[in-house]
């Protein structure tokens, strides 16, 4: 399933040219036309209201604290569509010439008082409207009082963190909850610094900074969006992955085969015991995570991205690949988990320091 | 018909709209004209926050998504509903979880706590919505750099505040989400007793950075989520994240108007 997200990913969001021509001679932006908002509406509301039927699935999904991740799935589908329909509208002017959508004539303004103020009325009206309903139809869940000595099971932090919580199963605390929150922040922050296209200001675009948009919502529909999903809905008791429509067993075995890099190296391969010491057993891991981090980028910058190096220049494409590299080193450490059953590029929980 | 006839057809309304008070107050009365409506804008310590006049695109809702000002307002709708909580609620192990309790069963068609509930799960999502508006429409680029760099301080404050707040219930649900949440402190690089680096901080055989004195521990208080957390975490959410937040949020509206308003198509 996440393969498969991953693999139509860049062609519906695509970041370079190659993508984009694909995506065209699919004709993927039809996604964005009215038919397919509707299509995609359909589809989530079949999904859930067959779903819906199923004791396991209404369990989860009606929880009253899961209730905003539903609304969640629904307003950022709409707001993905929405954005993008905009987007591929005004691409199509543009090729054509034309002004965007948005733009008008700048002398030709309306006036804050009553345009603004009434369409600000209305939404604040409909938001409390919205907030007494579901006050009125959902009780604010209250469980047993706290107790210190029993721990539910599973155990799950708000929901908006549970994408943080996803990242455990595949990185030790000081990655999934320190370094890579950190990160997210400084990445988030950097956006403007990095992104030096002066196009696209002011209006729905894609066709002019692909890439930035690509990126993007790669970080938050895939990276952020779809974990917390999965952290919410898809992992029961002992964190165990749990289908949709499955029954949260508690008692669900799920068998710890997972082996570090270098048991791989000196058990399975060469047949020798672990070398006793730490810097010659972790060797292999070392160079697999230097050379990640300080071959691909100068490879990068001569080959794929090599106009974009030009752009940046060195310090700005530094920080880029780097962001990037740490971005993509999740989808990948999750794959060599899948395939290899590996626990640890580096393991030296001597000092706490596991990747 | 003299004026004195006309104001007395107009009713009670006309009346209060003419008194001496009501004038003090909003002086512009309705606007109806062009040049009452900007001053009505104007001359309003609230709307004054918007310019007078705005690009046409830029009052769209197909544009906008209302995103953004509907985190503002609620904001003030968890304010109030905030305040109002306090009165019923004390900070201590003893009573916290008994009187959130008591608000359920004694206050007759209560439904302040769950409004302030929901309302801080919609805010964490109109936030994120109206980052994603902002992206969309490359609103974060110059010169709105900065500004963007306090709406992600505002969207970690928003998540914070919610998150210091999920503890106070004290009940099954909020002691283990923050536990789960400040385990991963536990973990800092250096700072954490379970951080890589932490082992390298020491004298000799001490240690400094050990379950007492890392940074989990400056969190919560103590060693575990107890009542020192939760009074930390009540005042966090009370007084401290607010007091941080709105100082943000002056700074993020201020540089909305300085930056050149919302963005518009050359």
């Amino acid at each position: 399933m996440l393969t498969f997200i991953l693999l139509t990913f860049f062609f519906i969001f695509p970041p370079n040219d190659w993508f984009y021509k694909w995506n065209k001679k699919f004709k993927l932006d039809l996604i964005w036309t009215n038919k397919g908002g509707i299509l995609i509406l359909l589809g989530l509301l079949t999904f859930f209201l067959f779903g819906l039927t199923d004791e396991n699935f209404k369990l989860i999904a009606l929880k009253p604290d899961n209730v905003p991740i539903v609304g969640l799935i629904f307003l950022v589908a709409f707001f993905t569509w929405l954005s993008m329909k905009q987007a591929t509208e005004n691409d199509k002017r543009i090729d054509n010439n034309e002004k965007v959508n948005e733009y008008h004539d700048p002398d030709d303004k309306v006036l804050t008082w009553p345009d603004l103020v009434y369409i600000e009325l209305i939404a604040l009206v409909l938001c409390t409207v919205l907030l007494v309903v579901w006050s009125i139809a959902l009780p604010a869940p209250l469980e047993q009082p706290a107790n210190p000595t029993l721990s539910p099971n599973p155990s799950k932090a708000p929901w908006y963190f549970l994408g943080l919580q996803e990242m455990l199963v595949y990185f030790d605390p000081w990655i999934a909850g320190v370094l890579f929150p950190t990160l997210m922040l400084i990445g988030l922050m950097a956006i403007p610094y990095l992104d030096t296209n002066k196009e696209g200001v002011g209006y729905y675009s894609f066709k002019q900074r692909k890439m930035a948009v690509s990126f993007f919502m790669f970080g938050w529909l895939v990276l952020w969006v779809l974990l917390i999903v999965i952290g919410t809905f898809l992992r029961g008791p002992n964190w165990n992955f749990f289908g949709p429509f499955e029954y949260w067993d508690i008692h669900k075995l799920e068998p710890l085969t997972n082996i570090n890099l270098s048991d791989y190296i000196y058990i399975i391969w060469f047949r020798s015991g672990l070398p006793e010491n730490i810097l010659l057993r972790e060797i292999g891991g070392f160079i697999l995570i230097l050379g990640y981090f300080l071959i691909l980028p100068p490879l990068f910058a001569k080959t794929m991205l090599k106009k974009l190096y030009q752009k940046l220049g060195n310090f700005r494409y530094s920080v880029f690949i780097i962001l990037i590299l740490f971005a993509m080193s999740l989808p990948i450490k999750m794959y060599l988990r899948w395939l290899f059953n590996l626990k640890y590029i580096i393991a030296i929980p001597e000092y706490f320091f596991n990747i | 018909m003299s004026n004195k006839q006309k104001e007395k057809k107009g009713g009670l309304l006309t009346w209060l709209g003419n008194s001496q008070v009501w004038k003090s107050i909003i002086r512009s009365g309705i606007p109806r004209e062009r040049r009452g409506r900007m001053f009505s804008v104007l001359n309003s310590v609230f709307l004054h926050l918007h310019p007078v006049r705005m690009p046409r695109h830029a009052v769209k809702l197909k544009y906008t998504w209302c995103a953004g000002g509907l985190s503002f307002y609620i904001f003030c709708v968890l304010t109030i509903t905030g305040i109002l909580l306090m009165f019923y609620y004390r900070p201590t192990v003893e009573y916290a979880y008994t009187d959130i309790m008591d608000l359920g069963e004694q206050v007759p068609l209560g439904i302040m706590r769950e409004i302030h509930r929901w309302a801080a799960h919609l805010m964490v999502i109109t936030v994120w919505i109206h980052m994603f508006r902002v992206f969309m429409t490359g609103s974060y680029k110059p010169p709105r750099e900065f500004n963007w760099m306090v709406g992600v301080i505002l969207l970690v404050l928003t998540l914070l505040l919610s998150f210091t707040g999920y503890l106070l219930p004290w009940d099954q649900l909020a002691i283990w989400a923050i536990t789960v949440g400040t385990n991963m402190a536990r973990a800092t690089p250096f700072l954490g007793h379970e951080g890589p680096g932490a082992a390298l901080l020491s004298i000799g055989d001490i240690n400094l950075v050990h379950a007492g004195s890392d940074i989990r521990f400056a969190l919560l208080g103590g060693r575990f989520v107890g009542e020192a957390a939760l009074l930390r975490f009540y005042v966090l959410h009370c007084i401290g994240f607010p007091f941080i937040i709105i100082i943000f949020m002056a700074i993020h509206f201020w540089r909305i108007r300085k930056d050149g308003g919302i963005t518009t198509p050359v």
